[in-house]
């Protein structure tokens, strides 16, 4: 991993970086899956600096809500602040996490991720 | 405002991507990482979240000044089975003064694994008490660790008094194989579960 770069570094009240938010705009599971294209990213640049870092992350490659909080060190809270202002601003695509419900639905998931493991 | 499938280049034509969790709890250094590790793509990360010493219920430590902040940490690890389906493993922390934080990791996984180390089993009592009183499917691995007493899954399954219809099974959390064996077992009884829940007679053995 890289060092902090980030010259306020550990010192920073944890919530500084959402304006003292702690509420998302929705809450995001801890596995739900965020990407976000190299246009997004682009964009993402000028949505200030911590979010700019976490459309890099997501770039090319779906991360979950946990991944992005690892990679980027920055505390699951204050990044699900932050996620969710991106999917709201269109800059990160939010796709679902565990949305089956119901049976039928719940059982194909299941299918897959068990076929899934025995392919490992 | 609906910007879900915003997407000015068209470039990713969005397909999406379904995640499922499972769980792998568990008393402090029961192998749990240990056991993410083992089948994870990645690297186990470790995400953490904050809490005040004061605990639930205040989520907003600037504003109890002179507070202390907490650091509860998650490992997790990550399979991708397909482009659009991603398999990941939480562990749950271990100290049981973060109990509130399993609510969040369990909620939609599709089951636990409970993980017990044969050499310190009453560690085991409080995660399975957890299990027992959620309406999660859960299944009992015994982790089994070099120079451990060698029991007999029955004799494991009374002392801990786990339920008949759980799954016990034994495992090496470091053997790739033994660690899948126990996430397909977590998998095959979340779906006799499901389909007992739906009227389906399960098979019997």
């Amino acid at each position: 991993m890289e060092p902090r770069r980030d010259p306020r570094g550990a010192l920073v009240r944890p919530y500084a970086v959402t304006r003292g938010r702690t509420e998302p705009l929705q809450n995001i599971a801890l596995e739900a899956v965020l990407s976000c294209t190299a246009t997004q990213c682009a964009e993402a640049r000028f949505a200030g600096h911590d979010k700019y870092r976490i459309a890099t992350v997501c770039e090319g490659r779906a991360q979950s809500l946990a991944e992005i909080a690892a990679y980027t060190r920055m505390p699951l809270g204050v990044t699900r602040v932050l996620v969710a202002d991106l999917v709201a601003e269109g800059l990160l695509t939010l796709h679902t996490a565990a949305p089956a419900t119901g049976f039928a639905a719940r059982m194909n998931l299941l299918g897959r991720v068990l076929s899934g493991l025995r392919e490992l | 405002m609906d910007f879900a499938n915003y997407d000015p280049a068209g470039a990713n034509r969005s397909r999406e991507i379904i995640s499922a969790k499972i769980v792998i709890a568990g008393g402090f250094g029961v192998g749990k990482t240990t056991l993410v590790g083992a089948i994870s793509e990645i690297q186990p990360l470790t995400t953490e979240a904050l809490m005040t010493a004061a605990g639930v219920g205040i989520d907003d430590p600037s504003k109890v000044p002179g507070k202390e902040t907490t650091t509860v940490a998650m490992d997790f690890g990550r399979i991708t089975m397909a482009d659009d389906l991603i398999l990941y493993l939480f562990g749950t922390p271990g100290q049981t003064r973060f109990w509130f934080m399993w609510d969040e990791i369990i909620r939609g996984a599709v089951g636990a694994a409970v993980l017990v180390d044969t050499r310190r089993i009453t560690d085991a009592f409080a995660p399975l008490d957890y299990f027992e009183n959620r309406n999660l499917p859960y299944v009992v691995a015994l982790n089994r660790f070099d120079g451990a007493p060698e029991y007999e899954p029955g004799e494991v399954r009374e002392a801990l008094a786990i339920p008949a219809d759980v799954p016990l099974v034994m495992c090496d959390a470091r053997q790739r194989d033994s660690v899948k064996q126990v996430l397909v077992t977590v998998v095959e009884h979340a779906m006799l579960r499901l389909q007992a829940e739906h009227g389906f007679a399960a098979p019997v053995g």
